[in-house]
């Protein structure tokens, strides 16, 4: 099977006083149409410039070095023109970030902000795009989607809004969904609710996830295989299980060591 | 590195520093080498002489060295410009700092009365009181643009440290049980200081053009010291027969003013080597 | 049994409502809250966004004003003092903020950070500062050299080490731990907890540990109070609350953490929806409207539950049973 995404040697320079910064220096990493892989990495990493740049968003003066390489669905993501470079955003792989409040537009309602995300990839009429947007919000689990269509990011909670943008995510059906610490930001009740909905919205539509995180208790029982990132390059990949049961990288082993544990014995039983 | 040196690094600040380094130069050095910009050594036949020479820039309808005049004006519009500018800013930061940390009662009567002021031109208040006035000492204009020139930087500090007073490190110095002025002292006023640079260099610009608009009016230095408004003000009749006359001190104040301008920009892109 | 060193009795801190969308109804951060810390002692204040955790441990440091209740600290009440008394006080009971980011002063260098304590309350000649500034670097594990540098050139962990210096300074008695690891990598977060032990151990502190992360909590707290809606849920010894609560929300907040072990069954999704808004708490029981538990009636909806002693810990559930 080929892979949905393949990234090789990828490098992102950033220019410092006395020469360039390699914040990311030689990442490859693969994902299986409808496979789950996990980025792991701590702050500094650079895992979520590398999230960026599967779009081309590194943020400049940053820039990606000739000679790495990112082919999404068959098609060379640093060889395109800008037209299809917007196109392949949102269609081929969408990105949800940690912040949705920062992500969200605050001066347009929450669906117009999807319907628009319908409209710019599929060629409907304003109301069929209504109806869809409609649809999305409730298939994220927003509770009450056509009384929400007309509410302001600002009025809605924070797992409120990051269903919201898993809804934009959505709107053009990508083979490829960027999650860069999707619930980092939310409470943990509410954080147990969101990926419950994004193992759900993935097995209904087939859709392959990069799940970019620090947060190893949320791979766990989610992820196919995991990536643990150090210094801008990947030091191990392995199917989760087999990460978990035996990490070979002593940073992997490190990681695994330093994460706070909870007792587990009559945890949570009614 | 020091924020002049980040300056210097900058190119429209390394320009603006050159220029104003020249400017202060010829001011202070200036008068030293060129004749008495008071001197009227030839009323007869030496009236607006083009440029020759002996008077590098020509001379003016009374005979003077147009030169010597433009150096002279540049230590009274430059120094009045300062003088004004740091009695403003000295103004503006303490109320500001005051209304910001004090809050509730203090800080609503503080800034409606600034909002009061700002609601009034401020060339106006000029003119109301330069018009009420026989003649007017420089130390005056310094006071008056300076009192009229607080009332923005007042804002933006009490915005600045309404901003920080929210961050922990305020916080943990209360809890530390550090008082007021300490905490003024150490934790706020530090950290206003660099949007305060910015504001204070824009507002000298502001200030020598104010200042020439007043000379010009008549209303600000009074002849015969040399100003730079007060120079174009006295050589309007002759602009189409001897336009070096009000050429010479047009160019200093759009040099000025640009140069102060162009540092100000460096320094409000600079953030001094701290992170965002 | 001793007096406790810190003792909060039905605190109240309201916020004026208001905002461009809603206007009026206050904000109830804390609504009556009560706890005692001993000398010595680790409590953890658990709870999520909005349950006004951080709006108590601002108020138990005099940083914000409260509409009901005391706060004792060493048997003195906090709110009768002004002054000098007040910040005399003040210095037996010190706090560390979560962001590194914006709790040293960016244009303070770290030495005289951690030796302004010093300088307020006058505890040691200026001459000695410098020694003193380095031996409180080095008992937090940094390299007294960094008392030169600017905060900027520090990492997150090495900021948090620094303000647990500058905190350490002035000699509390209670150090109220604001979230203080949760912007930490976990790597760092682990020698920041160890750290926090040890200083502990060595100088009798007494932990107020505010926090969200409740395996975080399993490693430092000894007694744990959880919070809803500004009030205490339940309250008990940390090995009793982690493994057997008796509240519902205490069992939906520990079922919600997933666990660092691909073997172990997924977290079960015990609530639905989002906490309660503030300025608009449900009659009787908050956690009514999201409540999982199967004996949950109207009862719950009309009358507020109290604490009460359910098996070893407190719990404000009309349900709770002493067998789990």
């Amino acid at each position: 099977m080929t892979a949905l995404l393949e990234v090789r040697d990828l490098r992102i320079a950033f220019p410092a006083p006395g020469g360039d910064r390699h914040p990311v220096d030689g990442v490859s990493l693969t994902v299986a149409p409808g496979e789950l892989l996990a980025l792991v990495g701590e702050s500094g990493s650079g895992k979520t410039l590398t999230g960026l740049a599967l779009l081309r968003l590194v943020p400049p003066p940053g820039r990606i070095e000739p000679g790495s390489s990112i082919r999404l669905d068959r098609t060379d993501v640093l060889a395109l023109a800008d037209e299809p470079l917007r196109q392949l955003r949102g269609r081929k792989a969408a990105m949800v970030f940690q912040d949705p409040l920062a992500s969200l537009n605050p001066v347009l309602t929450v669906g117009e902000q999807v319907s628009e995300t319908v409209r710019a990839h599929f060629p409907v009429t304003a109301r069929a795009a209504r109806q869809r947007a409609e649809a999305l919000l409730a298939e994220v689990g927003l509770p009450d989607p056509a009384r929400r269509y007309a509410a302001y990011p600002h009025q809605l909670s924070g797992g409120m809004r990051q269903r919201v943008m898993l809804a934009i995510a959505l709107a053009a059906e990508p083979a490829l969904l960027i999650a860069d610490e999707p619930t980092s930001a939310l409470d943990v009740t509410v954080q147990a609710q969101v990926l419950a909905l994004l193992d759900r919205l993935r097995a209904a539509h087939g859709m392959a996830v990069l799940l970019i995180t620090h947060d190893l208790g949320i791979v766990a029982s989610r992820a196919d295989r995991v990536a643990v990132m150090q210094a801008g390059r990947i030091v191990e990949t392995a199917p989760t299980a087999a990460l978990f049961r035996a990490p070979a990288h002593p940073y992997t082993q490190s990681l695994l060591a330093a994460i706070p544990r909870l007792p587990r014995a009559a945890g949570g039983a009614t | 590195m020091t924020a002049l040196q980040r300056t210097w690094a900058d190119r429209g600040g390394r320009g603006g520093l050159l220029v104003l380094a020249f400017l202060v130069l010829l001011a202070l050095l200036g008068p030293l080498a060129l004749p008495d910009p008071r001197a009227q050594p030839d009323l007869a036949t030496g009236t607006l002489r083009p440029p020759t020479a002996a008077h590098l820039l020509g001379t003016d309808h009374l005979s003077r060295d147009v030169l010597s005049r433009v150096v002279t004006g540049a230590r009274v519009s430059l120094s009045v410009a300062v003088g004004a500018v740091l009695l403003a800013v000295t103004l503006g930061a303490g109320v500001g700092v005051v209304a910001g940390y004090a809050g509730g009662w203090v800080d609503a009567a503080l800034m409606r009365t600034v909002d009061a002021a700002l609601a009034v031109p401020r060339i106006f208040l000029l003119l109301l009181v330069t018009a009420t006035m026989e003649r007017i000492p420089l130390g005056a204009l310094v006071l008056l643009l300076g009192v009229t020139g607080w009332f923005g930087t007042s804002r933006l500090v009490r915005s600045e440290v309404l901003r920080l007073r929210a961050l922990d490190f305020v916080r943990g110095a209360e809890a530390l049980g550090a008082g007021p002025g300490r905490i003024v002292r150490q934790h706020l006023l530090p950290n206003v200081l660099r949007p305060l640079t910015v504001a204070t260099t824009l507002a000298v610009g502001d200030v020598i053009l104010l200042e020439a608009g007043l000379s010009f009016l008549g209303l600000g230095v009074q002849p015969p010291m040399p100003s730079w408004g007060g120079m174009i003000y006295e050589a309007r009749p002759y602009l189409v027969d001897a336009p070096w006359t009000s050429l010479a001190p047009g160019v200093a104040i759009v040099l000025a003013v640009l140069a102060v301008n162009l540092v100000g920009e460096a320094l409000a892109a600079d953030r001094g080597g701290l992170p965002a | 049994m001793t007096a406790p060193l810190l003792e909060v009795q039905d605190l109240v801190v309201h916020y004026p409502g208001g905002g461009l969308f809603r206007r009026g109804a206050p904000v109830c951060a804390v609504n009556g809250v009560s706890f005692s810390v001993a000398r010595g002692e680790t409590l953890a204040l658990v709870g999520e966004s909005g349950s006004g955790k951080s709006s108590l441990a601002r108020t138990i440091l005099r940083l914000q004003a409260k509409q009901g209740g005391t706060v004792r600290f060493g048997g003195t009440d906090l709110f009768a003092l002004r002054g000098r008394a007040l910040r005399a006080e003040r210095r037996r009971l010190q706090i560390v903020f979560q962001d590194p980011a914006s709790s040293l002063n960016p244009r303070m260098r770290i030495g005289d950070a951690v030796a302004e304590g010093l300088a307020i309350h006058a505890l040691a000649p200026r001459a000695e500062w410098p020694a003193r500034v380095a031996a409180l670097l080095g008992e937090v594990g940094l390299d007294p050299a960094l008392a030169a540098r600017w905060p900027h050139e520090l990492s997150g962990g090495q900021k948090q080490r620094v303000a647990i210096a500058r905190a350490l300074a002035v000699e509390p008695a209670l150090v109220v731990l604001d979230e203080a690891v949760s912007a930490l990598d976990v790597s760092v977060q682990a020698q920041v907890l160890t750290l926090l032990t040890t200083l502990q151990q060595r100088r009798g502190l007494a932990y107020l540990f505010i926090a969200h992360d409740l395996a975080v909590v399993a490693q430092v707290a000894h007694r744990v109070a959880v919070l809803y809606a500004g009030r205490v849920v339940e309250e008990g010894p940390v090995g009793s609350i982690l493994t057997a609560p008796r509240h519902p929300y205490t069992q939906a907040l520990l079922a919600a953490v997933p666990a660092p072990d691909p073997s172990a069954p997924p977290p079960r999704l015990l609530l639905q929806g989002d906490p309660p808004d503030p300025s608009a708490l449900p009659p009787g029981c908050p956690l009514w409207p999201r409540c999982p538990h199967p004996a949950r009636d109207a009862h719950c909806q009309a009358e507020r539950p109290a604490l009460r002693p359910v098996g070893p810990t407190h719990a404000a559930c009309h349900h709770a049973g002493p067998a789990a």
